[in-house]
């Protein structure tokens, strides 16, 4: 479904990926594990577009297609949706507002239809039940004042909420205490059980204990170094992303 | 009441969009050219006024001449009072039926709404078209009560006690020299009275419109609430666009009585072709309350500072003041609350949007002389930047006397980071609702704090005018 190709990114200058290839199937969980400043971020905004992130050479495509050509929000809109590693706060927008307008401008319905809002709001009420957060949160500026653990959540829930095929999570589970990360692990599985590409970027193996992966990559120094399954996981967890190169 | 979707009632475009440039219409008296004592004399002659009002217009004249030009103006050297015309009435009986009024006028205040807005909304309207009212009504249900409302003009005819008592007094000419200037030339506007306990719900709306270029507009609104009354007034005001640029220099003078209430709330939309000075007062009495809100929208420059005394104990006073400065124009803003009472309670909000090149400058004054015992103010200030080459300035200004006053000040300048924008971005939302949405939560707490019809015209106003931004990140 997703599909990156040989992808060299730069960012001010500097080469960061370095000719990454990666792919991501609907019902699939896949796993980018890596030391900081090895890209992990970098692949994830370079697959949104985001400005400042040049693609010098390779491809992303998405259900056979290039995205390359694609603004951030018309890659989001195909069905791509990253949870970002540090949500910005916005104040003054409750999640009662950023939520409908989201889904309004996803389904391409009016945006001005209000009364829309309140379906939306309800239809989407169990899946903050289901991150652990109660209908306050809607009531809340986004990211105003929330703890790392409460970012965490609502980036999940929106994750649920918006309904992408294939969603991108950069450290969802930082943060988070042990029952946090549990949680973060089932409902990633839920997802790939219905069907969504799941694209699992993190740091810290420990995710991986409660959620068995399709597939893990090491990425270092924005290459993928080793590809495989969980065992790779084990492997770094026991001797570090070091071994991974010279090993 | 029928207070439904006001909303619908206001045109998704900006003044110069919806009235074009001025039309021309005949003048049935102009006075214009440099200002001396015989100009004033005319103006008088013209309106039949009694002998105390000449003596008022003319001493404000003398205060005009002498006092200095606020240095701190930026940008009023371009006005030349001896090019501008001073008074113009139009050639326009006054009436209280739309349908006297002539076609290309009335055509300007049904472009904006205002006859519609007043059949489903308004419990009294008065439209002045450059110098004069030309249209005037209130409903009935109102005159029965013992509230008055009408034009200034025969308020100085019919009850000169009154306004010997009230009319610049509660805002003297000797305050600065556009407040002399406004006391020499005023003309228009609007009287309320407002008898004791009687509670005006519907608000009663005076609307301004200037129609031609070079011309000076100097509408005065007195507004007088009695013991415990009630009263919410909405003020508008609008133009058209013009090739050089027109002055305005009204004044609004409150007074709120023992336990009374008074909303007062301005639109200002000018276009972009009018320097607007205002100079706005209030007096509380004891228990009593003023609420001004400000949306200060369009218009070349705007000086605006509401200002409440807070003569009485216990009076309050809230002062909610938006502007815009959206491409290259100034808003100079800024509300003071003077606390002579005890246990006098003010709140400011002020919070400015500057885009396109615009500035806006804050500046706010919060006076506590010794006696006004446990005397509370809090002041927010909050500025969104939204590129370079546009600024915000806040120059507050505390006089705190009083050991037992209690006073607090905020002010947080903002900027749209271009992380706010990619996250919405990434969730599918385009760059236009992106802005839209941090605008709008910039502005939440002012939308709270308006009157919910006032807050849906606000908020229809700002799409128009955010539609279509720029590059902005």
């Amino acid at each position: 479904m997703l599909e990156v190709k040989n992808l060299h990114v730069t960012v001010e200058d500097k080469e960061i990926l370095k000719g990454v290839d990666l792919k991501v199937d609907l019902g699939n969980l896949v796993v980018v594990m890596g030391p900081n400043a090895g890209g992990k971020s970098t692949l994830a905004y370079s697959v949104m577009g985001r400005e400042g992130y040049e693609v010098t050479e390779g491809d992303i495509l998405f259900n056979g297609e290039s995205i390359l050509e694609l603004d951030t929000d018309e890659r989001a809109r195909l069905g791509l949706f990253l949870a970002v590693q540090e949500p910005p706060p916005l104040p003054g927008v409750k999640g009662s507002l950023l939520v409908p307008a989201v889904i309004k401008r996803r389904r391409n319905l009016p945006m001005d239809n209000k009364l829309m809002d309140i379906k939306i709001l309800r239809e989407v009420r169990p899946k903050l039940d289901s991150v652990g957060l109660d209908s306050s949160y809607m009531g809340r500026e986004v990211n105003v004042g929330f703890s790392g653990g409460e970012k965490k959540r609502f980036e999940l829930f929106q994750a649920l909420a918006y309904d992408p095929k294939v969603v991108i999570l950069d450290e969802p589970d930082s943060g988070l205490d042990v029952d946090g990360v549990k949680l973060v692990a089932r409902l990633l599985d839920e997802m790939r059980k219905n069907g969504k590409g799941v694209l699992l970027i993190t740091h810290n193996p420990r995710l991986l204990h409660f959620v068995e992966p399709d597939e893990v990559n090491v990425l270092i120094d924005g290459k993928i170094v080793r590809r495989g399954g969980m065992e790779v996981a084990e492997f770094v967890e026991k001797y570090g992303y070091e071994k991974v190169v010279s090993g | 009441m029928t207070m439904h979707k006001p909303d619908e009632l206001v045109r998704y475009r900006t003044p110069e969009e919806i009235l074009g440039y001025a039309k021309d219409f005949p003048a049935e008296v102009e006075i214009r050219g440099r200002l001396t004592e015989s100009t004033i004399r005319e103006i008088s002659k013209v309106k039949k006024e009694p002998e105390w009002m000449l003596r008022l217009r003319l001493k404000s004249l003398e205060l005009f001449n002498k006092l200095p030009m606020p240095n701190w103006l930026q940008g009023i050297e371009m006005l030349d009072l001896d090019t501008m015309s001073h008074y113009v009435k139009p050639d326009i009986e006054m009436s209280s039926s739309w349908d006297d009024i002539p076609k290309d006028i009335r055509e300007y205040y049904e472009k904006i709404g205002i006859p519609e807005l007043e059949a489903k909304v308004l419990h009294g309207l008065s439209a002045q078209y450059e110098s004069e009212t030309i249209y005037h009504k209130m409903k009935k249900s109102l005159e029965d009560k013992g509230v008055v409302m009408i034009p200034m003009e025969e308020a100085v005819q019919k009850y000169p006690d009154v306004m010997k008592r009230y009319f610049l007094r509660i805002f003297p000419p000797s305050d600065h020299k556009f407040a002399a200037l406004h006391g020499a030339l005023w003309s228009g506007g609007v009287f309320v009275y407002v008898p004791k306990g009687v509670r005006v719900e519907a608000p009663i709306e005076a609307f301004f419109l200037i129609g031609r270029e070079m011309e000076s507009q100097f509408e005065h609104t007195l507004l007088i609430a009695d013991e415990n009354s009630y009263i919410y007034f909405i003020e508008g005001c609008t133009a058209p666009m013009f090739k050089t640029f027109s002055f305005h220099d009204g004044m609004v003078e409150l007074y709120a009585h023992k336990g009374a209430h008074i909303r007062f709330t301005t639109f200002q939309n000018w276009s972009k072709h009018v320097i607007n000075f205002n100079n706005k007062r209030a007096i509380a009495e004891e228990n009593a309350r003023v609420d001004w809100v400000e949306g200060s929208i369009g218009s070349m420059l705007t000086y605006v500072y509401p200002s409440t005394v807070l003569r009485g104990r216990n009076s309050s006073s809230r002062s909610v003041v938006f502007t815009l400065a959206k491409g290259p124009y100034i808003k100079d803003s800024g509300s003071k609350m003077i606390h002579i009472g005890e246990n006098t309670k003010s709140r400011i909000v002020n919070k400015t949007i500057s885009m396109d090149g615009g500035i806006n400058i804050y500046r706010g004054v919060i006076r506590i002389p010794y006696g006004a015992k446990n005397a509370t103010s809090n002041v927010e200030c909050e500025s969104l930047i939204l590129d370079d080459k546009s600024f915000a300035y806040t120059y507050p200004h505390n006089q705190i006397e009083e050991p037992t006053a209690s006073v607090s000040h905020e002010a947080t300048t903002l900027r749209l980071t271009e992380d706010q924008i990619f996250y919405l971005l990434s969730r599918g939302l385009d760059e236009d609702d992106a802005k839209n949405l941090l605008i709008m939560g910039f502005l939440d707490e002012l939308f709270i704090e308006v009157p919910f019809e006032v807050a849906n015209i606000l908020k229809k106003v700002l799409e128009i005018e955010f539609e279509k931004l720029g590059g902005v990140g």
